[in-house]
């Protein structure tokens, strides 16, 4: 499904990523861990079109397409979503009107039939009672005095309904008490689909007792230096990154 | 910059001889301060960011002579649902036939002011009573030299209208420069109540201009919700002053979109004289192509335990430039009071331009005071979560833009007339045609 070769991104003029390679699968669970400043955020960025993120060499192939041609809305029109790490307030922006905007401009650029109120509002229920989350949310400016937690869940609340194929979560997790992190990882894991793969970002391991991940890369100085199963995260928590650093330098004496 | 105001006076016949003594005493005095004072110029401090030289190339013709019989289809350019009571001038000339002014409810007293003054020339005087003071003096006292009509509307004390009261000013082509001059009167007596909706529709091509002075007197524990939705044709030129008086325990409660005329310049000044008196002034300017628009609120806190909020948004695009005045003064004697002016703005090109300049004086004492002004872009942060959620860029750019001022809206009743609103204001933001593809 993403198929990510050598990717090297400058940001203001300096190098985060250098030579990043990543193939996820569909259906699969990625796990991106790795310390503060190693070009994880960049990653989320460069995938779901940000600008000020110039790629100097390399390539992102999703779904067999040039990502990194298409701009940001198309981008998520063919699937990819990116829960952000800061999810943006947007006063005077209501939630459902966005959100209904946002699901018919996809749907149309698809080729699909746009949904009308009635069964846009009926999706957005369904969707509500899965995730255990009030439906106050709806009549809200988007992010708009919500805590940490509620921006979280309106994330994990907006993936639900425009329900892409590639969802990249960015620390979503940094900033949940334990009762929060229990329900992001819960919608997480109800949407786990054998078509749809998502990339979970995180720096500290706690999020993947709760979604299991297929893989787990380690992220340092821009590049994949470590990758394993679900148990490469519990080593990483037992250790530390220092431990990745050690191994890398008597790697390369 | 007299020459306008010199042809203007020359081209208009002058008002009937049959105007009260008192009435064509203050026309000829009017009409000679118009002639040694001219048009605002750049001397003019509250005048600076806005130029009214386009006008010395016009000549236009004073008042439309066929209007009370052209054509003209107001349908779809109208307000829907504002159901009540409607007085309408085409090219300024009272319009019969187009306004509904039969079976007016009990204690609504809605008229051309021309009718006043030929039946009741004492009464009409609050409509001349202070006009000629203070700020665009020489436009002021042309309107009082040339002005013989406009609306009048009284509401009796204690009446409590329930359907808004519709006003309604349109354009239409006439094949020449036109110029137009009304004045304005509305009084509601004590604890009165009611909605007027205030709005500039045009068609013309042809330069109009279009010059209005009002006056209006909220009387103790009265209200007024006073709504006003500005889409004069882009040839138009349109000025206005506005001066209201609130007494004890009054609201007023203002709600302006200024959306049309290539130029135009609004002046209101609010009087808070009784206690108590309160004011809410909402209002946004959305502008696009080369139009200006330049709207001055002036409140003066009189009395004691007075409150103001004044709150506006401007838009610029292209070329168009967008300017804001907003001056409170809190007096000797006026203490308690509680004064809010807030000013934000936002360039959408770089070529286009804001001017703001709020200003608070304060005299009295145990005042609470806020003012602020703000002039910035949309913010990138938010239109790239709004397209990573795929929203095309322009949908977004528009979105945000309409989130930025549509507050403004937000206490207009009923619903129907602020989502009416909403549209009109919607329908006329920036295209972002020049976003890149």
């Amino acid at each position: 499904m993403l198929s990510i070769t050598n990717l090297h991104v400058r940001v203001a003029g300096k190098e985060i990523l250098k030579g990043l390679s990543l193939e996820v699968a569909a259906g699969e669970v990625h796990a991106i861990m790795g310390p503060n400043g190693a070009g994880k955020s960049t990653l989320g960025y460069v995938l779901a079109g940000r600008e000020g993120y110039e790629v100097t060499a390399g390539s992102v192939v999703y779904q067999g397409e040039d990502l990194l041609a298409l701009p940001p809305e198309q981008r998520a029109a063919r699937g990819v979503f990116l829960a952000f790490q800061y999810p943006v307030e947007i006063p005077g922006v209501n939630n459902t009107y966005f959100l209904r905007a946002a699901l018919n401009a996809q749907r149309r650029a698809r080729g699909e039939a746009e949904l009308d109120s009635m069964q846009f509002l009926k999706r957005v229920r369904e969707k509500l009672r899965v995730l255990h989350i009030s439906d106050e949310l709806l009549h809200r400016a988007v992010n708009e005095g919500f805590s940490g937690g509620e921006k979280k869940r309106n994330e994990i609340f907006q993936m639900a309904v425009l329900e892409p194929q590639l969802a990249i979560l960015d620390e979503t997790d940094s900033g949940l008490d334990i009762d929060a992190l229990k329900l992001v990882a819960d919608g997480v894991n109800k949407l786990r689909d054998p078509a749809r793969a998502f990339v979970v970002i995180t720096h500290y391991q706690r999020l993947l007792d709760y979604i299991v991940p297929d893989r787990v890369h380690v992220l340092d100085q821009g590049r994949i230096v470590q990758s394993g199963d679900k148990d490469l995260a519990l080593k990483l928590e037992d250790q530390g990154y220092a431990w990745i650093r050690e191994r890398q330098l008597a790697g390369a004496a | 910059m007299n020459a306008f105001v010199r042809s203007q006076l020359d081209a208009a016949t002058r008002p009937a001889q049959s105007a009260p003594g008192w009435l064509h005493e203050l026309r000829e005095a009017a009409r000679l301060g118009a002639e040694a004072t001219g048009l605002p110029g750049p001397r003019d401090e509250a005048w600076k960011y806005t130029q009214l030289k386009a006008l010395q190339s016009l000549s236009p013709v004073v008042g439309d002579p066929d209007a009370g019989e052209r054509a003209v289809a107001l349908d779809g350019l109208l307000l829907d649902g504002v159901t009540g009571p409607r007085l309408v001038f085409l090219n300024g000339t009272f319009r019969p036939d187009l306004s509904r002014l039969a079976e007016l409810p009990t204690g609504v007293d809605l008229r051309p002011l021309a009718a006043v003054l030929d039946r009741e020339p004492e009464r009409a005087r609050v409509a001349f009573a202070n006009g000629d003071d203070e700020h665009g003096v020489g436009l002021a006292q042309l309107n009082t030299a040339l002005a013989s009509d406009g609306v009048w509307l009284h509401i009796a004390p204690g009446t409590l209208v329930e359907q808004p009261i519709h006003l309604v000013f349109a354009g239409a082509e006439t094949g020449s420069d036109l110029a137009w001059h009304l004045r304005h009167a509305i009084t509601l007596g004590a604890g009165a109540s009611a909605t007027v909706v205030e709005q500039h529709v045009g068609l013309a091509e042809s330069a109009q201009f279009g010059n209005i002075v009002e006056s209006l007197r909220i009387g103790a524990r009265a209200s007024l919700r006073h709504v006003r939705l500005q889409q004069s044709p882009l040839a138009a030129t349109l000025v206005s002053r506005s001066s209201a008086r609130l007494d004890v325990d009054s609201v007023l409660e203002s709600v302006a979109l200024e959306l049309g005329a290539g130029l135009s310049r609004r002046d209101v000044q609010v009087l808070l004289e009784g206690s108590g008196a309160s004011l809410d002034a909402r209002g946004a300017t959305a502008l696009r192509g080369r139009q200006h628009a330049d709207s001055h609120y002036e409140v003066r806190h009189i009395a004691r335990d007075t409150r103001c909020d004044v709150r506006w948004r401007g838009i610029a695009d292209d070329r168009a430039r967008a300017v804001f005045g907003g001056t409170i003064v809190v007096e000797v004697g006026a203490d308690g009071s509680d004064a809010r002016l807030s000013n934000k703005n936002l360039l959408l090109s770089p070529h286009a331009e804001i001017d703001t300049r709020p200003v608070l004086e304060i005299h009295a004492d145990e005042v609470k005071a806020a003012h602020g002004a703000t002039v910035g872009r949309l913010d990138d942060n938010a239109l790239f979560y709004l397209r990573s959620r795929g929203v095309p860029e322009v949908q977004a750019r528009t979105m945000l833009t309409y989130a930025f001022c549509a507050d403004v809206l937000s206490g207009v009743e009923p619903e129907s007339l602020r989502a009416q609103l909403g549209a009109r204001l919607a329908a006329h933001l920036p295209q972002q045609s020049e976003v890149d593809a």
